[in-house]
């Protein structure tokens, strides 16, 4: 029941659609039509470029289905590139931020100023991110290896055209990148922890550990649950990375599974192919945040 | 003589263990704090290099002669106007803002205060969009610019993202917070609903207002995939898909990239100093709604 509901009703009845029908045009015109068209446009052989677009029924799933054929082959690779990408950045963008928000969740002087400093990197788009890291990850005149060699450690490594190295590279710009945000949204969360909970938990004798594991942790598990799906959605995504810093690199490794729906579709105009394509990646993220959600209902009746 | 509590001076201050553990957290994040901004200075130091030690591979820090060369030469470039990209990308980012609160406010305001048929269903429909996937919008999206003429214009860029499930979710969230009672006095006094929208809530709102049109500017600013594939070229540009294009014709120019990265940055970090407050509050709400 909301508390603020007004006692008279003094507008027409068309009032409410007045308002609502500018938001309503854009809405059914770039998303409502487009997720029906796009599903439409992956049963057809649809290129852009010729009038005839013949029905071909589920053959554009059935050949990215077949890992032997040409799509099927590129769209696995794609696939797992995003997989790898996905597994490997995601302990990292959850724990790394963590530790930054810990660090950050007393009352001390400068601490906006802090939060400021490593939420930065942040506001800047992936070009900018991209072309810089690009330059400091060079294998030959990069700062990266410049300082990986006085340090004493090998200094000829190839972030960008060589794996796994390209894969760490990508991770840690993706890091650097966007920790602020998980951070900020981490000690928004640790914020809302009642103090009087740290206070019972001394009372009764909890160590700082303890502490943590029996206060924080619970208490930070709504937030968590947001952290961890958009998160995964996110690396799931990733693309301007790649694209910038090592364009695929080694022969299609790093190429994601967006990077090559966007050349396949947007660029050689086999949008058949590449709706499919799009709704297959759909639904194994669709499937993938149900079993976190499904992970984090569990265990929040458990506890 | 006048008595002194005893321990005033242990009071007022912390005890020593106490601020070595402050000093110690200083440390620690003012050096962090400094090797986490360190590339972006050096991105800002390459900027000012000329073309040789920009590209060698000893670092330096302090350009030997600082030289404002590659700005020059990146505005008076005639393949790739980077003014032109920087005036599209402030059109584009300053538009699409506008274009997300206009039709997000009142749409949110009568999900919020409004009673008609089909609002639960409405919601619904806008929540859900939230858990689709983008990328199964890139074909169609596409193939409808295109039928709309707007392949390689500034209006392909601005409208189709501008129909934010995020906008309106969130400023619904806090039209529910405000309390009715300025609504109600409003209407006796006889304001119809516009004037009560646009006299008693929209001033009421400028905080939230402000974060979403800050977020939906900046999105838009940064926005790189979709600007990629439908704007094609040169003077159509936005500066990161002007960037991008730049690198792939100058890669070995580090001077020039680093002083196109800079002008890319300039105006979000700018933004960011005066209003990241505004960023911050909303990206640390946006989580707790969950």
């Amino acid at each position: 029941m909301r508390a603020a509901r007004l006692a008279t009703r003094s507008y027409r009845w068309w009032t409410p659609y007045a308002f609502l029908s500018p938001y309503l045009l854009l809405f059914t015109a770039f998303m409502v039509i487009p997720i029906g068209w796009g599903l439409w446009i992956s049963l057809h052989d649809w290129d852009i470029n010729f009038a005839v677009k013949p029905f071909v029924g589920l053959d554009n799933y059935t050949e990215l289905l077949d890992g032997g054929s040409v799509d099927g082959g590129r769209f696995w690779i794609a696939m797992k590139a995003t997989g790898v990408f996905t597994a490997l950045s995601l302990p990292f963008l959850l724990v790394v931020p963590l530790l930054v928000a810990l660090l950050m969740n007393g009352k001390f002087r400068g601490r906006n100023f802090y939060r400021a400093v490593y939420f930065a990197p942040y506001v800047l788009g992936v070009a900018v991110v991209g072309l810089l890291w690009r330059f400091l990850l060079d294998g030959n005149i990069g700062m990266v290896n410049h300082y990986l060699g006085a340090l004493g450690l090998p200094d000829d490594v190839q972030w960008t055209t060589g794996t796994p190295a390209a894969w760490w590279g990508l991770v840690g710009v993706t890091v650097w990148w966007t920790l602020g945000f998980n951070a900020v949204i981490y000690l928004a969360g640790l914020q809302d922890i009642p103090a009087e909970l740290y206070e019972a938990a001394k009372v009764d004798g909890a160590g700082p550990w303890q502490r943590f594991r029996h206060v924080t942790v619970p208490g930070l598990r709504p937030v968590a649950l947001f952290v961890v799906n958009s998160t995964l959605l996110a690396s799931a995504n990733m693309f301007g990375q790649s694209y910038l810093i090592t364009t695929g690199a080694p022969a299609d490794e790093t190429k994601t599974a967006i990077f090559l729906i966007a050349e396949t579709g947007l660029r050689r105009f086999d949008m058949g192919t590449a709706s499919a394509m799009s709704f297959l990646l759909a639904l194994t993220l669709m499937v993938t945040s149900a079993v976190v959600f499904r992970v984090f209902r569990d265990r929040q009746e458990t506890s | 003589m006048t008595l002194a509590p005893p321990h005033s001076d242990a009071t007022n201050r912390p005890p020593a263990g106490r601020r070595m553990r402050r000093s110690l957290l200083h440390l620690v994040l003012g050096v962090v704090a400094a090797l986490y901004l360190s590339p972006l200075l050096y991105m800002l130091v390459t900027s000012f290099k000329d073309r040789e030690s920009a590209g060698a591979s000893a670092p330096e820090w302090i350009p030997g002669p600082a030289t404002l060369d590659a700005y020059q030469e990146i505005f008076s470039a005639t393949d790739s106007p980077v003014l032109r990209w920087l005036v599209n990308s402030l059109l584009v980012a300053t538009a699409h803002a506008v274009l997300v609160l206009a039709t997000a406010t009142p749409a949110a305001y009568a999900l919020a205060r409004l009673e008609f048929r089909g609002r639960g269903a409405v919601f619904t429909c806008v929540v859900a969009t939230l858990f689709v996937p983008p990328v199964t919008l890139l074909v169609p999206n596409f193939l409808l610019v295109n039928e709309l003429a707007w392949i390689d214009t500034l209006p392909a860029v601005i409208v189709p993202g501008a129909a934010s499930a995020f906008g309106v979710f969130f400023l619904r969230q806090f039209f529910l917070s405000l309390p009715g009672e300025l609504e109600e006095a409003a209407e006796i006094d006889g304001c119809n609903r516009w004037q009560i929208f646009v006299r008693v809530v929209l001033p009421l709102s400028r905080p939230a207002l402000t974060t979403l049109a800050l977020l939906a500017f900046l999105a838009s600013w940064n926005d790189f995939l979709w600007p990629l594939y439908v704007l094609l070229s040169p003077e159509s540009l936005t500066l990161p898909v002007g960037l991008a294009n730049f690198q792939g014709a100058n890669n070995i120019r580090y001077d020039l990239l680093m002083a196109g990265a800079v002008v890319a940055s300039l105006p979000v970090l700018l933004l960011y100093v005066v209003a990241q407050r505004w960023v911050i509050e909303g990206v640390s709400r946006s989580g707790l709604k969950g």
